[in-house]
C-alpha cells in the first residue's frame, strides 16, 4: 500500500483515469444495450471492439501512414484520424450484426436455452480472436502514426492535459449523449425501448423485433468502433487478444452502473477508469488488471443491480 | 419427457447409450470390459506400430503415448467440467484454473525447488507424493467453493463472465508471483508418481505409457464416482436446478447448496488433472494456463454432449486427439497441417454449429436431448 504514490499523482491518476474509462464507457454500451434488449451478455462484443482497433491500424497504414511518416498539418492529421474512425466503426458494427446473425438469431428462433447463447456467443468470439491472430501471427501491431499529439498543452491542478486526453474525452461524451438522444427521442429509439421493456408486446404493438435487435447490435458496433479508434490513440498498439481483458473491464462498467441501463454504463466505464488508477497506484501496477475484477465480484455480491439499477426500459419508460 | 416411444411397456433402444442398456447385463459388461481393455492396450508397441500393416489411428508427428496421455488429461478435465456445465447447468468458462491451482499446489508442495522450501522454510522437505496429492485436491476443491459462494447466488451468464475473470486472475497472479510461483520461470523438479519395479521406476521421464495408464485408471474410478452421484438424490437435484431453479427452490431443493456442492466436485477434478499433469511434465510455468485451454475444454463437454458422461469422455478425447492425428496425416501426405495453429479457430466454429444444428451433442444424455426439443416448440413472438 503506497498511499503517498496515491497523493503525489492524484491528479494525474484522475485524468489518465478519466480517459481510459471513456473508453471503457463506449464499450460497455455495448452490453448494455444488448443485456437491456435481449437479456443476453454479448461475449463477443470485445472481440467487436478489438477488430475495430485493426481495421483503423490498416486503414492507415493503407493511406500511407506509419510510425515512420505521420501526416503533418492539423486537417490532413483530421482527416486521416476520420478515415481511420469510419473504418472501425463500419468494421466493428459490421461484425456485431454478423455475430447476431450467426450466432444468435438462428438459436433464438430455435428458442435455445440461455446457456446455448452463451456458449455460441463464446464460439463467436473465439472465431474472430483467432482469425486476426492467425492474420497477425499473435504479435502486438503498433505501426501506426500520430495523428493526435501526446505532448502536454497545458495544466490544470497539476495535471498534464494532453490533447490525446482531450479528444477520447470529448469524443466519447459526444458519442454518449448522441446515444442517448436517439435511444429517447427517436421513431428507432422508441422501438428499442418498447422491446426492452417487454418484447412480446412490443413485438403485437407493430414493432419489428428483429430489427430492432439488428439495430441495438449495430449501435453497439458503432460504439466499439470509435472506441477502438481511441484506444489506438491512447495504447498506440493492438493485439489479437486485446480484447478480452478489455471486454472484462468494460464489462464490469456496464454491471457496475447496472447492466441494461445506458447512462449507468456511462458512470460505470468512468468510475471504473478512476478506481482502476488509483487503485494500481495504491497495490502496484502489476495488479492492475485484477482490479476490475475484483470491483467486478464486490459489485455482484453488494449490489447486483448496480448504482443506477439494471434496465433501459423502466429506467426511462 | 413425451418423445419416449413406449412399445411393450419398454423404451425403444435409441443411440449407442440406448443399445448398450438394451443389452442383457453380462454383455453389457463383457463390452465395457473389452473397450476398457483396449484403451489400455493403446499405447503399447504391438498395437500402436503392429508388424506388416500399419494403424490409421496412430498419430504420426507426436509420440502416441503422449498424445493418449494429454486426451486422458483433457478427458479427465472433460468429466470434472460436464459435471459443473452438463449436470447443474452452471456454465463455468474458467475451469482451467482449477487445474491450474491443482497444478500449481502439487508443484509447490512436492518439489524440491519450492519456494515454499527453498526461501520461506514453511516445508523442511517435500512432501512425499502420495501424500500431496489429497491436499492439492482439497485446496483445489476449497478454492472452487471459494468462488462460488458469492458469485452462484447470480444469474447463470455473470457466473460465466465471473468465472472467466477467475481464470484470467490466477493467469495473471501466476505471472506476476515471482514471491511464490515463479512466474514465467515457473517450478522445476516436480517428481513423478512412486513405485519401482525391479529397481526401475515405473514412472519416468521418457515413457509416457504408465502416466497414459495412472490417468486412465483415475478416469475410471472418477466415471464410477461420478455416475453414482449422477443417479443419486444430489444428481437429480442437479437435474431439478438445470431445469427450472426457481421451480426447483420451491419444491424444497435446496439449490444453493447443491450448486456449491457441484461447483465443488468439478474443482476437485479439474485440480486432480491438474497435479496428475504436473507429475508428469515435471516443470511448469505461467504459460500453460490460457484462456483458450478453457474453452477447448467447454468445446470438448459441448461437442460430446453436455449432461452425458460417455459424451464428455468422446468429446474430451476428439479434443485433444483429432488435432493431432490431423497433423500426423497431414505430415504423412507430405503437407504442413498446422493443427495447433488452427483447432482454437476450428472448435469455435464447432460451438456455434454445434449450438445451432446439435445442441445435444454427439452422444447425448436422453433426458437433455428431451428438453432442448420440448423447448424448440414454444418458440417466441415476432421472430
Amino acid at each position: 500500500m503506497d498511499f503517498s504514490e496515491l497523493f503525489r499523482n492524484f491528479p494525474e491518476l484522475t485524468t489518465t483515469g478519466l480517459t481510459q474509462g471513456a473508453i471503457y464507457a463506449l464499450v460497455a454500451l455495448g452490453y448494455t444495450l444488448v443485456y437491456g434488449v435481449l437479456r443476453l451478455i454479448n461475449f463477443a462484443h470485445s472481440e467487436v471492439f478489438m477488430v475495430g482497433t485493426f481495421a483503423a491500424m490498416w486503414t492507415w497504414n493503407a493511406l500511407g501512414f506509419n510510425q515512420n511518416l505521420s501526416p503533418s498539418g492539423v486537417l490532413i492529421s483530421a482527416g486521416v484520424l476520420i478515415a481511420g474512425l469510419l473504418a472501425a466503426v463500419a468494421v466493428s458494427s459490421a461484425t456485431a450484426v454478423a455475430v447476431e446473425l450467426t450466432a444468435y438469431r438462428p438459436l433464438r428462433k430455435r428458442n435455445a436455452p440461455p446457456l446455448a447463447f452463451l456458449i455460441s456467443a463464446i464460439g463467436a468470439s473465439f472465431v474472430i480472436m483467432e482469425i486476426i491472430g492467425i492474420a497477425t501471427d499473435r504479435a502486438p501491431y503498433g505501426n501506426m502514426p500520430e495523428l493526435v499529439s501526446n505532448k502536454p498543452l497545458f495544466t490544470i491542478l497539476g495535471a498534464e492535459i494532453t490533447p490525446v486526453q482531450i479528444v477520447i474525452v470529448v469524443g466519447a461524451l459526444v458519442m454518449l449523449v448522441g446515444l442517448d438522444w436517439f435511444i429517447n427521442n427517436t421513431r428507432l429509439g422508441r422501438g428499442v425501448r418498447a422491446v426492452a421493456q417487454d418484447p412480446d408486446s412490443a413485438a403485437l404493438m407493430g414493432v419489428n423485433k428483429g430489427r430492432v435487435i439488428g439495430l441495438v447490435f449495430l449501435l453497439g458496433g458503432v460504439m466499439a468502433g470509435v472506441a477502438a479508434v481511441f484506444a489506438n490513440l491512447k495504447y498506440g498498439f493492438t493485439k489479437f487478444n486485446l480484447g478480452f481483458l478489455f471486454g472484462l473491464k468494460a464489462f464490469t462498467a456496464a454491471v457496475l452502473g447496472g447492466i441494461g441501463n445506458l447512462r449507468g454504463a456511462v458512470l460505470g466505464g468512468l468510475l471504473l477508469g478512476l478506481v482502476e488508477n488509483y487503485a494500481s497506484a495504491l497495490v502496484g501496477t502489476q495488479f492492475r488488471d485484477l482490479v476490475a475484477f475484483v470491483v467486478l465480484i464486490a459489485v455482484l455480491m453488494f449490489r447486483p443491480t448496480g448504482i443506477l439499477g439494471e434496465s433501459l426500459g423502466r429506467a426511462r419508460a | 419427457m413425451t418423445d419416449v416411444q413406449i412399445k411393450n411397456g419398454a423404451p425403444e433402444p435409441r443411440g449407442f447409450t440406448g443399445k448398450l442398456n438394451a443389452m442383457s447385463k453380462p454383455g453389457r459388461w463383457a463390452a465395457i470390459t473389452a473397450l476398457v481393455a483396449l484403451f489400455y492396450l493403446m499405447p503399447l508397441g504391438w498395437f500402436a506400430d503392429p508388424p506388416g500393416f500399419y494403424n490409421p489411428l496412430v498419430t504420426f508427428s507426436s509420440d502416441f503415448g503422449t498424445v493418449l496421455f494429454d486426451a486422458a488429461i483433457f478427458v479427465l478435465l472433460a468429466i470434472g467440467l460436464n459435471v459443473v456445465v452438463g449436470f447443474a447447468g452452471l456454465l463455468d468458462l474458467g475451469y482451467f484454473g482449477f487445474f491450474a491451482v491443482g497444478a500449481y499446489a502439487m508443484a509447490l508442495l512436492t518439489s524440491p525447488a519450492s519456494k515454499l522450501i527453498t526461501d520461506y522454510h514453511w516445508l523442511d522437505s517435500p512432501w512425499p507424493w502420495l501424500a500431496a496429492l489429497p491436499v492439492a485436491i482439497v485446496i483445489t476443491a476449497l478454492t472452487g467453493v471459494l468462488l462460488g459462494w458469492p458469485t452462484l447466488r447470480l444469474r447463470g451468464d455473470y457466473l460465466a463472465i465471473v468465472t472467466l475473470g477467475f481464470a484470467e486472475m490466477i493467469r495473471v497472479i501466476a505471472v506476476q508471483s515471482e514471491w511464490v510461483l515463479g512466474g514465467d520461470r515457473g517450478i522445476s523438479a516436480i517428481p513423478h508418481p512412486p513405485g519401482e519395479i525391479g529397481g526401475e521406476p515405473i514412472f519416468g521421464f521418457v515413457d509416457p505409457k504408465p502416466y497414459y495408464w495412472l490417468v486412465l485408471t483415475v478416469i475410471i474410478v472418477v466415471v464410477f464416482g461420478v455416475r453414482n452421484l449422477a443417479r443419486s438424490r444430489v444428481g437429480r437435484a442437479w437435474v431439478s436446478i438445470r431445469e427450472d431453479e426457481d421451480a426447483a427452490e420451491l419444491m424444497g431443493v435446496p439449490t444453493f447448496k447443491f450448486k456449491l456442492w457441484a461447483f465443488a466436485i468439478g474443482a476437485t477434478i479439474g485440480g486432480l488433472s491438474g497435479a496428475l499433469w504436473a507429475s508428469k511434465v515435471n516443470f511448469m510455468n505461467s504459460t500453460t494456463f490460457s484462456l483458450e485451454n478453457s474453452i477447448l475444454v467447454l468445446a470438448a463437454v459441448i461437442l460430446g454432449g453436455a449432461g452425458s458422461i460417455p459424451g464428455a469422455i468422446l468429446g474430451g478425447f476428439l479434443v485433444a486427439y483429432v488435432p493431432e492425428w490431423l497433423r500426423g496425416l497431414g505430415g504423412f501426405l507430405g503437407l504442413d497441417i498446422n493443427t495447433t495453429e488452427y483447432r482454437y479457430l476450428i472448435f469455435g466454429l464447432v460451438l456455434i454449429v454445434m449450438m445451432i444444428f446439435r445442441p445435444q451433442g454427439i452422444w447425448p444424455n436422453r433426458r437433455r436431448e428431451a428438453e432442448i426439443k420440448d423447448r424448440q416448440k414454444e418458440v417466441a413472438v415476432g421472430e
